[in-house]
């Protein structure tokens, strides 16, 4: 149990020192803040005019689809805040900053964690809570101790999710050196899209997300839990079920640093 | 003749980026049909409320995601904000060329050669899928020639914009800053996050009358016929108006910052 | 003690060809080179000593470096470091063993010194009263009294190699890896390195393996010479058994390529 306290120690000095680093030039990330609101305010703005023309879309008012993409903002948000040195992880292997990484004597993936905080994020989270905020209140959610849960639980998940496509990007990098535009589907992509609940999309593109990438557990079901649409608790802890899906994106991870070892890439 | 020959210098050099190409179509793609996915939604909710038939707003999504290199404001050359930000840029006024013309056909330059990759595959595909999710084709063949025409200006209109945003970074402490501003700024008013037509009777008139709305909404409109004679000839006539003044005042800025560098030493 | 046993190591270059087919193809099956940077590397090493190790670039040398320090698997052979095989017991390894790598930096580039080296000690987990007198002792052998509060970004390039030297000393490693720890500095700071490793040699017996293109680090520092070319060992022994009469170290290093035909 020692191990695990200096690991949550060593994360929070990562933390400190990026922030601090960060503090250095306040005018940019004060810029870069602003900059991060606007560029999810338009999504906003995209989904404010369509509803003034469509009272609904498959059942679900505007106030139920801004909460859904009030939850998907921040959940992804708070992926790319902490996890974002997966993001930026082609420039590590390619500046040769992983080889360093691999002389210390913890886990890399603490250490590529640790590399980059991203607090810049707050922009988009900030927007993200007033959206959430006015979906819970006009959308009439009757607050109680499962659905309070739920968005706990949602806000794990999703982080989680998320992280894990993170993850999946760097550890491609092991072997095409270069990142992969194509999974900018998965992680950009389903920020963007999952402005609406997934079942909009169709069934199979919710079957998709159910079984292949999990989005549907972080959003939809948990979603239609919160509007009182479902009432089975199942649905309430299905987002952490979705934190399986760290799992393979830990194994693809382990196997590219393997890989890296034998071919020095 | 001298800016012919960095427009074919950075057209050959894009085109040797095929593998990206490849990779960036697939995503288009995938990105596209997702937007048509949610047009279909809307569809199903209130036919009678879609602005135009859905047939031509999959067209519309189709072609944008098509020519997404020749419309979209975020597609910057880094390069030039490298050279600005170090300082470099002072090389670049000891050639004996315009470096608002340079860039300007640079840009165009990048921009044709990346569409040209990207938009047979996806076009290629959208033309096969069933109807109605696949791309009809255009109106009429005097609607497609208008669809190249206003293309044309759109691109022009875009890369001029673009060499406002280059050029103002001369005067600005984050370019980064500006840039984000501008481009989430254009993206919604050009039509990129939802097309104009969806946009309400009021708001669409003054967003038409704005230079965004020539980058590329008229000429994915015009394409599949839903504007009306007077219409085109009202878009064409606005996206001229605005290609010059836009471009004037890009050039009169450069000339502005130029003389900054030579007095201050960048 | 350091111990290598006929280590081989080859990389797969994937082939890049002209043409648009070729690159659509290259999509699905890649076409392999096979580049060997090592064959049967054999040497040992031993406690307290000082390695130069040398050759020209692309020689195999960073791919030693790196199979010894954990990053690198080799196809054959073996290595054994104190006893622990690098690759395998990476982490166990790395605890031991220091690295500079002189061509880029492990310091944070906006807070001062002080900042990352307090990291270090929470990565390393070295105890207190430990990281206090390593500290004491770096800051004091190295002269940096005056860096540790500034911003490694305000560091000159010797300032900065003088810190990177420290961080990669903090946790008291028995065995140091320098590769090209001199590159770029003035005359004032490579004396300074130099003399530097020497000192720590001598107080602590701290094994240092160094490669370098600089013939005055040989010349000051190693009293052991491994030259490798092609990937094989060409020789191993003192600077005197090269050098002949008063001729000057470059010409000496330059001549014994020329021997090797490397």
């Amino acid at each position: 149990m020692k191990n695990d306290c200096s690991f949550i120690k060593l994360y929070w000095h990562y933390v400190s020192i990026n922030v601090r680093s960060m503090m250095q030039y306040k005018t940019s990330f004060f810029l870069s803040v602003t900059g991060q609101f606007f560029v999810s305010f338009n999504v906003f703005l995209g989904i404010y005019f369509m509803f003034r023309r469509f009272p609904e879309v498959d059942g679900f008012t505007y106030s139920e689809v801004l909460l859904c993409y009030g939850v998907v903002l921040l959940e992804y948000s708070l992926a790319e805040m902490f996890a974002r040195g997966f993001d930026m992880f082609p420039g590590m292997v390619r500046g040769g900053e992983f080889d360093r990484v691999l002389v210390r004597p913890r886990g890399e993936i603490l250490q590529v964690l640790g590399s980059k905080f991203e607090l810049t994020r707050i922009g988009r989270m900030i927007q993200a809570l007033f959206m959430f905020v006015y979906g819970i209140v006009k959308s009439d959610v009757t607050w109680t101790f499962p659905r309070a849960l739920t968005v706990i639980f949602m806000l794990a998940g999703g982080t989680a999710v998320f992280s894990g496509l993170f993850l999946i990007y760097a550890g491609i990098c092991f072997f095409t050196l270069d990142g992969l535009e194509f999974m900018n589907v998965f992680t950009d992509g389903a920020k963007e899209f999952g402005k609406y609940p997934v079942g909009i999309y169709g069934e199979k593109m919710l079957l998709f997300a159910t079984f292949i990438v999990p989005y549907a557990l972080v959003q939809y079901y948990p979603l239609l839990f919160l509007l009182g649409r479902r009432n089975s608790l199942f649905y309430m802890v299905l987002p952490l079920l979705a934190g399986a899906f760290l799992f393979p994106a830990m194994g693809l991870w382990k196997f590219g640093v393997r890989h890296y070892q034998s071919s020095g890439s | 003749m001298k800016y012919l020959s960095f427009f074919r210098m950075r057209f050959a050099v894009g085109l040797q980026y095929r593998i990206a190409a490849l990779a960036g179509a697939v995503t288009q793609f995938a990105w596209g049909f997702m937007e048509i996915m949610i047009f279909k939604a809307f569809y199903r909710a209130d036919a009678s409320s879609f602005p135009m038939s859905f047939q031509a707003a999959v067209s519309y999504v189709w072609l944008q995601q098509a020519f997404l290199a020749l419309f979209a404001a975020w597609m910057m050359e880094n390069e030039i904000f490298d050279t600005i930000v170090s300082g470099n840029v002072a090389y670049e006024l000891c050639r004996p060329v315009g470096i608002y013309d340079m860039w300007f056909a640079r840009n165009i330059a990048g921009r044709l050669s990346r569409a040209v990759l990207r938009c047979f595959p996806i076009l290629a595909i959208a033309v096969f899928l069933p109807e109605p999710y696949g791309i009809a084709p255009p109106a009429s063949p005097a609607c497609f020639a208008l669809f190249l025409l206003t293309a044309a200006l759109g691109l022009l209109m875009t890369v001029s914009f673009c060499m406002l945003v280059y050029v103002l970074s001369f005067f600005t402490i984050s370019p980064a800053g500006l840039r984000i501003l501008f481009v989430s700024g254009t993206e919604f008013l050009a039509g990129g996050v939802i097309p104009l037509p969806f946009f309400p009777d009021k708001v669409r008139f003054f967003m038409e009358l704005l230079p965004f709305a020539g980058m590329q909404n008229v000429a994915l409109r015009v394409y599949s016929g839903s504007m009306s004679a007077g219409e085109i000839k009202r878009a064409v006539l606005l996206q001229l108006f605005w290609l010059v003044a836009v471009t004037g005042l890009g050039k009169a800025l450069c000339r502005l910052a130029e003389k900054k560098i030579t007095v201050q030493g960048g | 003690m350091i111990m290598m046993e006929h280590v081989c190591k080859s990389y797969r270059i994937a082939k890049r060809n002209a043409g648009f087919r070729e690159a659509c193809k290259s999509l699905f099956f890649r076409e392999y080179e096979v580049a060997t940077a090592l064959s049967d590397v054999s040497f040992t090493i031993g406690d307290g000593e000082m390695v130069g190790y040398i050759g020209p670039n692309g020689a195999g040398k960073s791919s030693t470096i790196k199979i010894l320090s954990g990053i690198l698997t080799p196809d054959s052979g073996r290595v054994l470091v104190d006893g622990r095989i690098p690759y395998r017991d990476r982490i166990e390894h790395v605890r031991q063993i220091g690295v500079v790598f002189g061509q880029r930096s492990q310091l944070w580039w906006d807070v001062p010194v002080i900042d990352s080296f307090e990291l270090l000690k929470d990565i390393y987990s070295i105890p207190k009263s430990g990281y206090r007198q390593n500290l004491e002792e770096l800051t004091q052998l190295l002269n940096l009294e005056e860096l540790l509060r500034t911003p490694a970004r305000q560091l000159s390039l010797g300032q900065r190699m003088r810190c990177e030297i420290a961080a990669s000393l903090l946790h008291g490693p028995k065995l140091l890896f320098l590769d090209e720890p001199t590159i770029g500095l003035d005359a004032v700071s490579k004396l300074a390195v130099r003399d530097f490793i020497l000192k720590l040699n001598k107080l602590h017996g701290v094994t240092v393996i160094l490669t370098t293109h600089d013939m005055q680090d040989i010349e000051a520092l190693a009293s052991r010479i491994i030259l490798i070319g092609k990937g094989r060992i060409l020789m191993d022994g003192n600077l005197s058994d090269i050098k002949k009469g008063n001729a000057d170290i470059d010409e000496t290093v330059a001549e014994l390529y020329r021997s090797y035909n490397i």
